[in-house]
């Protein structure tokens, strides 16, 4: 898909600019109250910018880096945090550089012809038709909404302006481009919500805002040319029309962006930006490795989810993943080499053997290597990451005047494996409240090293992988995944997490209502992505926007 | 608002204190800021001053960093020994205190959070405006780029800035891009002879002043809590096109002005790597300053918890502080101390690659101010008290108390009551 559905949707201008006026009265009052409109924002992220590109203009379009940004992670989810964002001057004057590229291979000669939707009479003057024509079916995309009257104008007029300065049609339609791409509307996701009559006290957000949370929720991008008919025809506004939509989202090879895109957050990928794992300690652990754990994580959960439509329970005892050369060596297992032609090696579907260690997502050297430390592992990360990334529970900060000194005494003859040394630490009763949280299932995974190698001693002496959870005792990581699986916060917090990162807030007191009884259902059923996708995308709620939201933002 | 409306004071620098939560720093750099000498830098006729914070994590070994002697008559005991040739040009403050106010300690976050913005706050993510960005808005906008924040780790979320309450402003990691950022398109060097307009700089220039006029209806349906971001977007917005009115005109003639070679980087969190990368952002940074590119940066070594680690040691310094024991004989944590010690020396050498670029009489160091600052005073035990803090520089005279060992407790109580003189 390309810049070229903006001539497949037809949408009529001067239809377009009518559901403007209704939706978007720029000029209400400051102070808004609940009988007004309002807007909120989401600041865009680097992959949702790349795939907006993507979408628009052609995957041919090169883009050369992100912006340097800093997220914040509230509620366990960057997504969330990033309703609390703004764009530094560094991002501005690095999406500006960005737009100049981009806008350059845009309105290059060989692209002309697919991307400008006309022809200039002239391609050394300003041509206002021709701009206007662009600026609107560009302005489309980019803004997720169509553009009024006096947008239209004022791009063209930087158009005209740029035209005028340094000559040249197509230089004045670049200088309008940019101008698009570093406005608010195409940075941040801006969510407009008008008072929602069928619950009073409440807003919604209108059809276009409706179309871009569902499009980046379910695909991580931009509303699609059906998307924008939906919302341009009011269809998402009802019932019948938001299903149809969201029926033939869930249905397309797409889904899979938006399932890697959650679970990038959900499990914690930023991590991977700063991970050091100490390759003089761990050698097999190299960036090829690291960018192949990657994808492994996020291959295996795909797979698992979308083409098995498996249920989310059962990835984290499951033994079918998907293996490189590279992954294979640092597990220990053989795979058969497929060379493809172009020499390009593929990733080969692997099935641990019945009584392999090695299972599941916790399995993985993504999960191993992200919580570790760089020269070693750590039980406390590991287990601090269970509870907290896939058991949404919160594990309260370290106290101060505590001595640490013992974890890591290597040198004492009492304490040769971490378990000794953190027992002893657990024995302090001001560490103990939270370590026993943390600890028991860190050290269940203490026979995989901070690169995810698999070894059984540790200064020679053997490690011991058992433990307790919820009163009952397991013996490796093996038992441990499957009592995991069977514990209902391990869903429950998969259906908040995907709530919250599709609305990018905390949900309200009805939300979590919907959000429990949603579980129970779906827990009973079978806790399947498209099911749980479906539910979320149709649910009325999830495209309200409460004055408690609102003010919770 | 449109920070060029905000003016500096005393008052809005301690809001913290007013607001109850206090910590001390702050006081010795506002002198330099605070009196309304600032004008004279305006004319033209004097080099404007500079500011700079730098933020080293994990502190000092306790007792073993502070001179015997307060005055300028001190000794600078071992473990501060590296900072020996520029002593001439440094304060050192002790026994100064991040204070709670109830808040729960957020460990390696709290204490330099509380330094940087006057405010310990509930949750990491509500961390406000820095007191840079208050020196920023007094500053004004006639440099290229408003400010310059660096992270010598590879993270670009180490920083301590911000410009308000809508997170913090992302450093960049990569020298090479810092590079390019400052002597790539759009460089200008001060002293060459000729000088044309760039007429596609003027098209981009008119472009974002078209883009900020958007902000006033945007800012009407706005709700309140967003507001501010928004804004924040449009003074960064402006920002840039600021940065490119300031390459449409001829700039002053700077003779120390130079552009700086940099090395290839290898950017990581072992120490050699970090004091490379460190020592490539003070030399671009340094020259940034002189050739009138910013006046304004921010050097974080690493994040809170920080990285740094050692040849052949599986712990990062962080963890060092916790799990590495205290030797019997000698009374702290040797390999702690030893990064400690690098760390000054790091810190050395942002000020001699200062202290090297001669302006007339003096060096860029004289007129600026370096605060370096720490998120713990023992970071073994996540201790608020006896946080070590240096400054270096004089901003051209401007800083009363020069070059001395101070030593003052200062408790919460008197920084409100002095606040409320104000």
């Amino acid at each position: 898909m390309n810049f070229r559905i903006a001539k497949e949707i037809k949408l009529s201008l001067t239809a377009s600019l009518a559901l403007v006026v209704s939706a978007l009265p720029f000029n209400s009052a400051a102070q808004s109250s609940i009988d007004e409109d309002q807007i909120t924002f989401v600041k865009l992220t680097a992959e949702q910018y790349r795939n907006s590109i993507r979408d628009i203009f052609g995957e041919s379009i090169q883009i050369s880096g992100d912006a340097a940004s800093s997220g914040v992670r509230v509620a366990g989810l960057m997504s969330v945090g990033g309703r609390r964002l703004t764009l530094s001057t560094s991002e501005v004057e690095s999406y500006e550089v960005l737009a100049l590229d981009i806008a350059s291979q845009v309105l290059s000669p060989s692209r002309r012809k697919t991307l400008i939707p006309c022809r200039p009479q002239d391609e050394n003057a300003i041509d206002n038709a021709c701009a206007s024509e662009f600026i609107s079916t560009v302005g489309l995309h980019l803004f997720r909404r169509p553009l009024s009257e006096d947008e239209i104008e004022n791009y063209n007029a930087m158009a005209r302006a740029a035209t005028d300065s340094l000559g040249g049609f197509y230089v004045g339609l670049q200088a309008a481009l940019v101008g698009m791409m570093v406005s608010p509307d195409f940075l941040f996701r801006i969510e407009r919500s008008v008072s929602n009559p069928e619950a009073p006290g409440t807003r919604r957000l209108d059809a276009w805002s409706r179309a871009s949370r569902l499009s980046f929720f379910l695909w991580d991008t931009t509303p699609n040319p059906a998307l924008l008919e939906a919302a341009q025809s009011g269809d998402l506004l009802f019932e019948d029309g938001l299903n149809q939509q969201v029926e033939n989202m869930i249905a397309s090879p797409r889904i899979e962006d938006g399932l890697r895109a959650f679970f990038a957050d959900m499990l914690a990928f930023d991590r991977f930006d700063t991970l050091d794992i100490d390759t003089t300690l761990y050698p097999k652990f190299t960036k090829n490795v690291e960018d192949d754990a990657r994808e492994q994580t996020l291959r295996t959960i795909s797979d698992h989810l979308l083409n098995q439509e498996a249920d989310y329970r059962d990835l984290f005892d499951s033994r079918k993943t998907f293996l490189t050369p590279a992954l294979a060596a640092l597990y220990g297992v053989p795979i058969p080499i497929r060379q493809e032609m172009g020499g390009r090696v593929p990733w080969v579907p692997y099935e641990y053997q019945e009584d392999h260690i090695r299972i599941g997502l916790l399995g993985q050297a993504t999960f191993l290597s992200l919580f570790s430390h760089p020269g070693a592992s750590s039980p406390t990360l590991r287990g601090k990451a269970v509870r907290e990334h896939l058991l949404c529970q919160t594990i309260p900060p370290p106290p101060g005047d505590v001595d640490f000194s013992l974890v890591r005494d290597n040198d004492n003859p009492e304490f040769r494996t971490v378990r000794d040394r953190l027992t002893e630490h657990r024995d302090n009763p001001t560490c103990a409240g939270c370590h026993m949280l943390m600890d028991p299932i860190g050290l269940a995974l203490e026979v995989f090293d901070a690169s995810g190698v698999y070894r059984t001693l540790e200064n020679g002496a053997p490690i011991d992988t058992s433990g307790e959870w919820l009163g009952q005792e397991y013996n490796d990581v093996r038992e441990l995944a499957i009592m995991l699986k069977e514990d209902p916060t391990l869903t429950s917090c998969l259906v908040q997490r995907a709530y919250n990162y599709g609305t990018a807030r905390e949900p309200t007191r009805a939300e979590v209502q919907w959000l429990n009884t949603t579980h129970s259902q779906l827990r009973n059923e079978g806790v399947y992505w498209r099911e749980l996708m479906q539910r979320i995308s149709r649910n009325p709620d999830f495209y309200t926007v409460s004055v408690e939201a609102s003010e919770g933002n | 608002m449109i920070s060029k409306n905000r003016k500096f004071n005393r008052r809005s620098l301690l809001r913290g204190a007013i607001h109850g939560s206090a910590v001390v720093m702050g006081l010795p750099i506002l002198q330099s800021f605070l009196n309304d000498n600032g004008t004279a830098f305006a004319d033209g006729t004097e080099l404007p001053p500079c500011f700079g914070s730098w933020f080293f994590g994990l502190g000092l070994t306790p007792g073993r960093w502070e001179p015997e002697v307060i005055g300028s008559n001190y000794e600078l005991p071992e473990h501060i020994a590296a900072l020996q040739p520029i002593r001439e040009k440094l304060n050192i403050f002790s026994g100064l205190q991040v204070f709670l106010d109830g808040k729960v300690n957020q460990n390696h976050i709290s204490g330099a959070q509380g330094q940087m913005t006057g405010i310990v706050t509930k949750s990491a993510a509500d961390y406000d405006e820095s007191f840079d960005a208050i020196i920023d808005k007094q500053f004004g906008a006639n440099v290229r780029f408003r400010t310059l924040e660096v992270a010598c780790d590879g993270n670009a979320s180490s920083g301590w800035t911000a410009r308000g309450k809508n997170g913090k402003t992302p450093c960049q990691i990569s020298p090479l891009e810092l590079y390019r950022r400052i002597y790539g398109e759009g460089f200008i060097d001060p002293n060459q002879a000729e000088f044309t307009p760039d007429p596609e700089v003027m098209v981009r220039h008119s472009v974002l002043s078209a883009v900020t006029e958007q902000r006033q209806k945007l800012m009407t349906t706005v709700s309140s809590d967003d507001r501010s971001r928004l804004d924040e977007y449009f003074t960064s917005l402006r920002d840039v096109e600021q940065k490119l009115a300031f390459e449409l005109e001829r700039p002053a003639p700077l003779p120390a002005c130079s552009i700086p070679l940099i090395g290839d980087e290898e950017i990581g969190t072992m120490v050699a790597q970090v004091q490379n990368t460190h020592k490539q952002f003070v030399t671009l940074l340094s020259h940034a300053l002189a050739c009138g590119q910013t006046r304004i940066f921010h050097v974080t070594l690493g994040n809170a918890f920080s990285t740094l680690r050692l040849p052949g040691e599986p712990s990062a310094y962080h963890a060092l502080t916790h799990e590495e024991p205290i030797d019997p004989e000698l009374g702290y944590q040797p390999k702690c101390k030893i990064i400690g010690e690098q760390c000054m020396g790091f810190f050395v050498e942002l000020l001699q690659a200062m202290d090297s670029i001669q302006e007339g009489e003096g060096t860029l160091l004289d007129r600026s101010v370096v605060y370096a600052f720490t998120d713990h005073g023992e970071a073994r035990l996540h201790s608020m008290k006896s946080l070590p803090v240096f400054t270096a520089g004089s901003a051209g005279g401007r800083l009363t108390q020069v070059f001395m060992f101070l030593q003052k407790v200062m408790l919460q109580h008197e920084l409100v009551s002095l606040s409320k003189k104000l």
